[in-house]
């Protein structure tokens, strides 16, 4: 494998996925905005020609029409680092699951979709992680009241 | 043929042996285990959606909740990350104190896991070889923040007091004492027969496994990857400090418990060399009563913690209070490996399986 | 000093004769009084143990261990039997009520009946059998029932899989436990314990039988449940095992038996292979006492030093090691007497 180039892979990247991929960055990452359709293509690529084997952070923001779905992605021992996001529209929040190409994203999924609503299609086993099984809602979201001392 | 029913046997919520409430759901044939299904969530406290409505400074407690018995690190961890969210620059003298009560808690929480699996496996007097050691750290802890178990004493910008007398001599006879105490839990366990006959070959995680799950920490080190982020991303001053990865190959339990008796050595080295190195100086940078960062800046900054990679995920809308803020917990993730590695092992693996992954539940339930 | 015991024993027999009653009911009251006894020594005793234990476990681990109640904490264990046994009943609803309640009963009854034939002292013995130790054997493989009693009345997984361990444990080591004891048996020619005591005069028979003494010291263990080998209760693993549903003084029985069951064995190692009540100076009675607690007290010391061995090492260390170890002493034991014979010596 020839040495390992951020700019490069970013270009390659970009004439592979057109105008699904926009490039980003902020102060501590390059960021990679996916639409969430081609977000397994990508990712696949990622892991597969770039070595980016350690999915060390899955989360989920809410910015009130959209969630935001964001993936850390490092590599494991040269430690280079990636930001990837995609963004899923709050009326139909779905996007594929990761876990076919990290085994890590199984249980950060679960916990997106228990406190998020996010729903991962094809994960084998989407229940919620931390909050009982018959609890209503997503308290993660912006819109989810705060029941108990009100 | 004789045939035999799957029944299942639930470990947990409450069992001497899960650490708190960990919830293990073991599907059984005999005594060889089928499958574990991991159920998690009895302490969560929900500390994401409290951080919505905290601000930065407030919610410096809510960290050394997280991991209990490292107090120091999840609370070092967060204010490194508002810190790098908002600019701040740490004075020396901090960053070297820091250092020192990072350190010093990951020593009492590996003293912890030492200790925990001895009982887990029967060894009483194993667990109280690690609590007689850990009390003279916590007794350190008490003299900087007042607090034993859970002391907020790393704050955004610096640290909450300068240190008192008395502090650096505790630490040094601390510190000298380490290697004795290293040798006294490998005289009392590492070499006993039954011992190995227990952890040797017992929950093999593979480098590959452990990769694709996203295990990081002692276990992956055991598991032959010299990782550290102490060294792959050094945080504040690590990249001074002079100290080894200890890694083992084999990726049983053995190796997890033997990674971190080796990990309390070095952590001993770095606190040595911050002793020496630390300057006079300011404690604390002075921060503003209300942090407000740029509007849709956002950070994730990750730390070795005693677990292994402890972040913070921080998004800012303007205001003083964090937007999101995802804790990505060690624990949580190392947890996800336990049904992998416990497959086709005896029941009894399971226990040592649990106590050497060394999940705290305070973190991984959030 | 040394007649005491006897000598009591006669002037009691003579004072009850001399108030009219004929001799062998006096006998028989007798042996009731001997009963009484036997059980207070051994409820006291155990009171002693319990502090003991908890004193040693705590000088090895350098704590201080209990410190509060009386000097040294010795009113420790009575505080906490008086806890006991004001403490509330609780039956599970789904327990087989019977097996349940009376399992702890069993188990204690079985451990106090092995005191019958342990010679306290010379001529100091409930009953002198003649299979002495055939019946300190068979009886105490009954307690594997009772263990088994208790896990399948709890109607738990726990109890149920430490019920199940400890019987597959207590079977395989009932085996090496009463081949180690065989090579005595062949070189006294009697199953007789006072016999065996007075075969010792010269030799003690850890001298004659070293193997038999290890592998009766590590099978013996396993048959007390006691670490490493307490698999039926093993805390961190199976909560408790068998004991896991039972309060109060049911729970407090089978602690006390466990404790009765050692100091037997401890009592029957120092008969079998220490000398029994064989000593210079000292009184007989005292001479075994000395010795069951030395031999408790290396109990203790293995208990408190090594990590629960695993199940299924449990088990072949038994049929792979003890076994044939012990097949192997009987079989020198053979030789040697026949060796011993063809040169005259005995």
């Amino acid at each position: 494998m020839q040495e390992f180039n951020l700019e490069l892979m970013i270009k390659e990247l970009e004439v592979l996925m057109g105008d699904k991929l926009r490039i980003g960055s902020d102060q501590f990452f390059a960021v990679l905005n996916i639409e969430s359709n081609m977000l397994t293509v990508l990712m696949t690529k990622l892991r597969d020609e770039y070595g980016f084997n350690h999915l060390a952070n899955l989360s989920s923001v809410d910015y009130g029409e959209e969630f935001e779905l964001v993936y850390h992605l490092y590599s494991i021992p040269d430690n280079k680092k990636l930001l990837v996001k995609t963004r899923v529209p709050r009326t139909s929040a779905e996007l594929d699951s990761l876990i076919t190409i990290w085994p890590t994203a199984d249980w950060q999924e679960r916990e997106v979709y228990d406190l998020m609503g996010i729903k991962f299609k094809a994960h084998p086993n989407l229940i919620r992680v931390l909050l009982p099984e018959d609890f209503e809602g997503h308290p993660l979201r912006k819109d989810f009241v705060m029941g108990g001392r009100s | 043929m004789l045939e035999s029913d799957i029944y299942t046997v639930n470990v947990g919520p409450i069992h001497p042996s899960t650490h708190g409430g960990l919830h293990a759901e073991a599907i059984m044939d005999g005594e060889i285990i089928e499958n574990v299904i991991v159920h998690l969530g009895y302490v969560h406290r929900s500390v994401e959606k409290i951080a919505e409505g905290k601000t930065y400074q407030q919610y410096v407690p809510y960290t050394a909740r997280l991991d209990y018995l490292a107090t120091n690190l999840p609370v070092l961890g967060y204010c490194q990350a508002v810190e790098k969210l908002l600019g701040i620059e740490v004075p020396e003298r901090a960053q070297y104190i820091r250092v020192i009560m990072a350190e010093l808690s990951r020593i009492a929480s590996h003293q912890i896991a030492i200790s925990a699996t001895g009982i887990d496996l029967g060894a009483t007097t194993g667990l109280m070889y690690g609590m007689r050691d850990r009390e003279r750290i916590m007794n350190i802890f008490e003299m900087t923040g007042g607090q034993r178990l859970l002391s907020s004493y790393i704050r955004i910008g610096g640290v909450a007091a300068d240190i008192p007398d008395g502090f650096i001599p505790a630490v040094m006879s601390l510190v000298q004492d380490i290697p004795g105490m290293m040798d006294e839990y490998n005289g009392l366990m590492t070499g006993n027969e039954i011992w190995a006959a227990r952890m040797q070959g017992v929950g093999i995680l593979t480098p590959e496994t452990a990769i694709q799950y996203g295990v990081t920490g002692p276990n992956l080190r055991a598991s032959g990857i010299a990782y550290d982020l102490r060294r792959a991303e050094p945080d504040g001053i690590y990249h001074r400090f002079e100290f080894d990865i200890p890694t083992r190959n084999g990726g049983d339990s053995l190796d997890r418990w033997q990674v971190r008796i080796d990990e309390i050595g070095e952590s001993g080295r770095i606190i040595e060399q911050a002793l020496e190195g630390m300057p006079n100086g300011e404690i604390s940078t002075r921060v503003p009563k209300v942090l407000k960062p740029e509007p849709g800046k956002e950070v994730y900054h990750r730390i070795e913690s005693a677990k292994g990679e402890l972040g913070y995920y921080i998004v800012s809308d303007g205001s003083s209070k964090p937007y999101r803020l995802h804790v990505r917990a060690p624990s949580f993730i190392n947890l996800m490996v336990l049904p992998v590695i416990c497959r086709g092992g005896v029941f009894q693996d399971l226990i040592t399986n649990i106590a050497t992954l060394d999940p705290i539940l305070g973190e991984s339930d959030r | 000093m040394e007649p005491l015991f006897i000598n009591l024993a006669e002037a009691f027999t003579g004072w009850m004769i001399s108030l009219g009653l004929d001799p062998g009911w006096a006998e028989a009251v007798l042996l009731v009084v001997k009963w009484i006894i036997v059980v207070t020594i051994i409820t006291v005793n155990i009171i002693i143990l319990i502090w003991l234990e908890r004193k040693v476990s705590a000088f090895f681990q350098e704590r201080l261990g209990p410190n509060r109640l009386g000097p040294f904490g010795i009113f420790q264990t009575i505080a906490d039997a008086i806890k006991l046994l004001t403490k509330e009943d609780i039956v599970p609803s789904a327990a087989d009520k019977l097996i349940f309640k009376t399992a702890p009963m069993f188990f204690i009854v079985v451990a106090v009946m092995l005191y019958t034939v342990i010679p306290m002292g010379k001529g100091m013995q409930v009953i002198n059998l003649n299979v002495g130790l055939l019946f300190f054997i068979s009886v105490g493989s009954l307690s594997t029932i009772a263990l088994l009693m208790a896990g399948w009345g709890s109607n738990n997984k726990w109890s149920l899989m430490g019920a199940v361990r400890s019987v597959a444990q207590m079977v395989s080591y009932a085996i090496p436990l009463a081949f180690s004891l065989l090579g005595v048996v062949m070189i006294t020619g009697s199953l007789n314990l006072q016999d065996i005591v007075l075969a010792q005069d010269k030799w003690w028979f850890v001298i004659l039988q070293p193997i038999a003494f290890i592998t009766y010291f590590i099978a013996a263990t396993a048959e007390l449940n006691r670490g490493p080998f307490d698999m039926p209760e093993a805390e961190q693993e199976l909560t408790g095992g068998a004991y896991t549903e039972y309060t109060g003084m049911r729970w407090a029985l089978f602690f006390l038996a466990e404790y009765t069951n050692l100091v037997a064995v401890s009592a029957l190692m120092a008969t079998v292979f220490l000398g029994g009540w064989q000593g210079p100076w000292l009184p007989s009675w005292l001479w075994i006492i000395i010795k069951t607690y030395a031999i408790i007290l290396v109990f203790f010391w293995v208990k408190w030093t090594f990590p629960r061995i695993r199940m299924d090492h449990l088990m072949s260390f038994s049929w792979k090691v003890l076994v044939p170890v012990s097949l192997g002493n009987i079989l020198l034991t053979g030789a040697g007497i026949y060796f011993c014979r063809w040169m005259g010596w005995c």
